[in-house]
C-alpha cells in the first residue's frame, strides 16, 4: 500500500501558507502538481511560506516542489519564506541553485601449443552450444514476462531494430537472392539440359529458394549485419560497464536490451525471407527467359506448380528460428564481452562466427525434421 | 560526527570475512567492518588493492569467494534472485569510469531508474532529474549526450543518476578523481548535505585525503601486499594513533 501525501493551502488576501501533509515520497501517491502549480499563483499573491507541522516524511519528492515553488516565486517578484521548510530541504535547494571520470587492459594472451589450442576450441565450440541454449532460454523466460505484462519492453528500441532489419536491408538481400537464383538457374540448366529438361529449371529454382536458400541467404546476411551489429552495441556497453549499471538499478537486461532485438528480428527475417524468394524467383527466371529461351508464361506456370504452401511455410519457419540465432548470439556474444576495445572487436566476429555455424546446424536439424514429419 | 564507537545498535551494512578475487586469484580476504545506518565509510587503500573489486562483491555484480555481506540483517549473496532485486533497488551505484547509457541523453540516464521503479508522472520525473544534475553543478546539461560532456562531467552525472532513487544505500567509486578542487569539494559537500538530508548511508572508495578527512566518519585501508584490511577506524584517529608504518604514510601523503 503507497503511502497517501497531500497538499492543503490556506490563503489569507496576500498571502499563502503551504501544508504538505503527511508522507512526501517518491512511492506517495499524490495529486499531479503541474496545475495545482498554476492555480497556486494569481495577481494578488505577495507572500508564500510553508507549514510543515503536519509532514511525516519527506524524501527528494518535497525538494523538487519546494524548489519549483520558489522559483516560481522568484520569477513573479513574490516573497518565498524558507522558515517552515526542514533544513535539509533548504540546504539541498541551496546547494542545488548555488551552482554552475579509466579502463583495465586486455587480457593477456599466454602461448600455446597447436594441440592444446586444438582442444580448447572444440570445448569452446561445446561450451559455447551450451551458452547459446542457456541463453534462448533466459530470451524465452523474459518473453513470457513480456506476454504476461510484467516485463519492461522498449517498444522504441524494436521499431529501431526492425527498421534497420527490414527496409535498410532490402538492397543488400535483393542483390544476393537475384544472384543466388541466378546461380541456381545456371547450375540446373547445365545438369537438366542433358536430359532435354530445362524447363523443370523453374522447379528447381522455386523449391531450392522457397524451402531453404532464401531463409539461409536472409539468415546470413542479417548475421554479418545484424548480429555484428547486435554484439558491437551490447560489447560497447559491457565494456563500459553500462550493463553493470542496469544490473544494480535492478533493470534485467535481458528484458531492456535483448528481448527488443530478439522480437525485432523473429518478426523481420521471415518477411524478408519472402523477398528473397521473389527475388531468387526473378533471378532465375532471367535465365530461363533469355538463356534457355523458356517460354515467360510457361515459367510462371512451371513455378506455380513447383511450389506448395508447405514448402514456403517450412522456408519461413526456418527464418524465424535463424532470427532467434542471429539475435541471440549477436545479444549473448556481446555481453559477454571483456572490457577493452579489442574485445569488443573479438566479440562482434564471435557473434558472425556463432550466428552462421548455428543457422547451418539448424538448418540441416530442420531439414531432417520435416523428413521425418514428412513434410 | 562522532568518532567510530560500537553504540550498541546493529550495523546498516555488515561484511563478515569476505574474499573476493577473479579466477584464480584471490584479491582480499578476511575483511570484516560494519557500517552505521546513515554513516559515511571510506574504503580506502593505493591503487590496485582491490577496492573496486570489494564494491563490486557488495553491490551484488562479483559473487564473493567466501564470507557474507548482510543489509539489515539479510545476507545479499544467500538470499533468492528476487530478494536481491529488491535490495538493490535500495542502492544507488557510481562507478569509476561513470558507465552512463551512452545512447540516452544526460537527464534520460537519471530518470530511467525513477521510470522504472516509481509510478511518478513526467512532471516529477524530469523534475527530480534536473534537481540531482544541479546537485551535482549540472543544471544546463540535460539534454547532452555523455560523449558530448567531459570525464570529470560525466563522473557527476553518475552521481546524480546513483542518487536517483533517494537510496538507503550509496556506493560510490572514486566520486572526485578527476575533478578540480572546488568541484570535488563541491561534491563531498553534496553528499553530506544529503547524508543528513535523507538519512542514506554512504559507502565511498577513495584515495583523496582531503575527501577522507572531510567526510569520512569511519574507514578502513586494504593493502594490497598482504592483501587483507590493515586498518579500520575514524580516519582522524588512525592519523594520530595508528602504530602502522603503511597506514601513516598513505595518511601524510607518503611521508613517513
Ligand atoms: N575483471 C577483472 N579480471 C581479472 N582481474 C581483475 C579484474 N578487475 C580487476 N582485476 C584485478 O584485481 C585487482 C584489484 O583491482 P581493483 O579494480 O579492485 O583495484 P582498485 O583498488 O579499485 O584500484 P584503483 O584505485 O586503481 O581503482 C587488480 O590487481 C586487477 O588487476
Ligand atoms: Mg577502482
Amino acid at each position: 500500500m503507497a503511502a497517501q501525501a497531500a497538499l492543503v493551502r490556506a490563503r489569507d488576501g496576500a498571502r499563502l501558507v503551504l501544508h504538505p501533509e503527511g508522507a512526501w515520497t517518491l512511492a506517495a501517491t499524490l495529486a499531479p502538481l503541474p496545475p495545482l502549480l498554476d492555480e497556486l499563483f494569481d495577481a494578488e499573491l505577495r507572500q508564500v511560506r510553508f507549514d510543515c507541522s503536519a509532514l511525516a516524511a519527506w524524501d527528494s519528492r518535497l525538494v523538487v516542489f519546494a524548489r519549483e515553488v520558489a522559483q516560481r516565486c522568484a520569477a513573479r517578484g513574490v516573497a518565498f519564506d524558507a522558515d517552515g521548510l526542514p533544513d535539509g530541504v533548504v540546504r539541498l535547494i541551496a546547494l542545488a541553485d548555488g551552482a554552475a571520470g579509466r579502463r583495465d587492459g586486455a587480457g593477456h594472451l599466454a602461448e600455446r601449443g597447436f594441440l592444446r589450442e586444438l582442444g580448447e576450441q572444440a570445448i569452446a565450440f561445446l561450451r559455447s552450444a551450451g551458452e547459446l541454449i542457456e541463453f534462448t532460454g533466459a530470451a524465452t523466460v523474459a518473453l513470457v514476462n513480456m506476454l504476461r505484462g510484467r516485463a519492461r519492453f522498449r517498444y522504441r528500441d524494436m521499431f529501431r531494430v526492425m527498421q534497420d532489419v527490414g527496409a535498410e536491408a532490402l538492397p543488400i538481400v535483393s542483390l544476393i537472392s537475384v544472384l543466388v537464383g541466378l546461380i541456381l538457374a545456371y547450375i540446373g540448366a547445365l545438369q537438366l539440359s542433358q536430359f532435354g529438361a530445362s524447363e523443370y529449371v523453374a522447379n528447381l529454382v522455386a523449391i531450392a529458394m522457397a524451402r531453404e536458400m532464401a531463409a539461409m541467404m536472409t539468415g546470413i546476411i542479417m548475421a554479418g549485419r545484424t548480429g555484428a551489429a547486435f554484439a558491437a552495441q551490447l560489447g560497447t556497453m559491457t565494456a563500459n560497464e553500462e550493463i553493470d549499471a542496469l544490473r544494480t538499478a535492478a533493470i534485467p537486461p535481458i528484458e531492456f536490451l535483448v528481448l527488443p532485438r530478439i522480437v525485432a528480428l523473429v518478426l523481420m527475417l521471415p518477411l524478408l525471407a519472402v523477398y528473397a524468394n521473389l527475388m531468387g524467383i526473378f533471378g532465375g527466371a532471367l535465365v530461363g527467359l533469355t538463356y534457355l529461351d523458356i517460354d515467360p508464361l510457361q515459367y510462371v506456370t512451371q513455378t506455380r506448380e513447383a511450389v506448395t504452401l508447405t514448402d514456403f511455410g517450412t522456408g519461413l519457419f526456418k527464418a524465424a528460428v535463424y532470427g532467434v540465432i542471429v539475435a541471440v548470439s549477436g545479444c549473448l556474444r556481446g555481453m559477454q564481452c571483456g572490457r577493452s576495445a579489442a574485445a569488443v572487436g573479438e566479440a562482434t566476429t564471435s557473434a558472425v562466427v556463432t550466428g552462421i555455424v548455428f543457422i547451418v546446424v539448424a538448418s540441416a536439424t530442420l531439414t531432417i525434421v520435416y523428413q521425418v514429419l514428412g513434410l | 560526527m562522532s568518532a567510530v564507537t560500537d553504540d550498541g545498535a546493529a550495523p546498516h551494512v555488515s561484511v563478515e570475512g569476505l574474499a573476493v578475487g577473479y579466477g584464480d586469484r584471490v584479491v582480499q580476504s578476511g575483511l570484516d567492518f560494519g557500517i552505521r545506518r546513515g554513516s559515511v565509510f571510506v574504503i580506502m587503500g593505493p591503487s590496485g588493492c582491490g577496492k573496486s573489486t570489494v564494491l563490486r562483491a557488495m553491490v551484488g555484480l562479483l559473487e564473493p569467494r567466501a564470507g557474507r555481506i548482510r543489509y539489515g540483517g539479510t545476507s545479499l549473496w544467500d538470499a533468492a534472485p528476487e530478494r536481491r532485486d529488491e535490495l538493490r533497488r535500495r542502492f544507488g551505484v557510481m562507478y569509476q569510469g561513470g558507465a552512463l547509457w551512452s545512447a540516452m541523453t544526460v537527464v534520460e540516464n537519471v530518470s530511467l531508474p525513477l521510470e522504472e521503479h516509481t509510478e511518478l508522472d513526467a512532471w516529477t520525473i524530469r523534475r527530480l532529474a534536473e534537481l540531482k544534475l544541479a546537485l551535482v553543478g549540472l543544471s544546463g546539461f540535460e539534454d547532452f549526450y555523455p560523449a558530448e560532456i567531459s570525464g570529470g562531467m560525466n563522473k557527476r552525472v553518475g552521481v546524480a543518476r546513483a542518487l536517483a532513487l533517494d537510496p538507503e544505500v550509496v556506493f560510490f567509486d572514486e566520486p572526485s578523481a578527476g575533478l578540480d578542487p572546488i568541484s570535488a569539494r563541491r561534491l563531498d559537500d553534496t553528499l553530506l548535505a544529503l547524508r543528513d538530508a535523507l538519512g542514506c548511508t554512504m559507502v565511498l572508495v577513495t584515495h583523496e585525503l582531503d575527501s577522507i578527512f572531510h567526510i569520512a566518519d569511519d574507514a578502513v585501508m586494504l593493502d594490497p601486499v598482504s592483501g587483507t584490511m590493515i586498518a579500520r577506524g575514524a580516519p582522524r584517529e588512525l592519523l594520530e594513533t595508528s602504530t602502522d608504518e603503511r597506514v601513516r604514510r598513505f595518511l601524510r601523503r607518503g611521508e613517513a
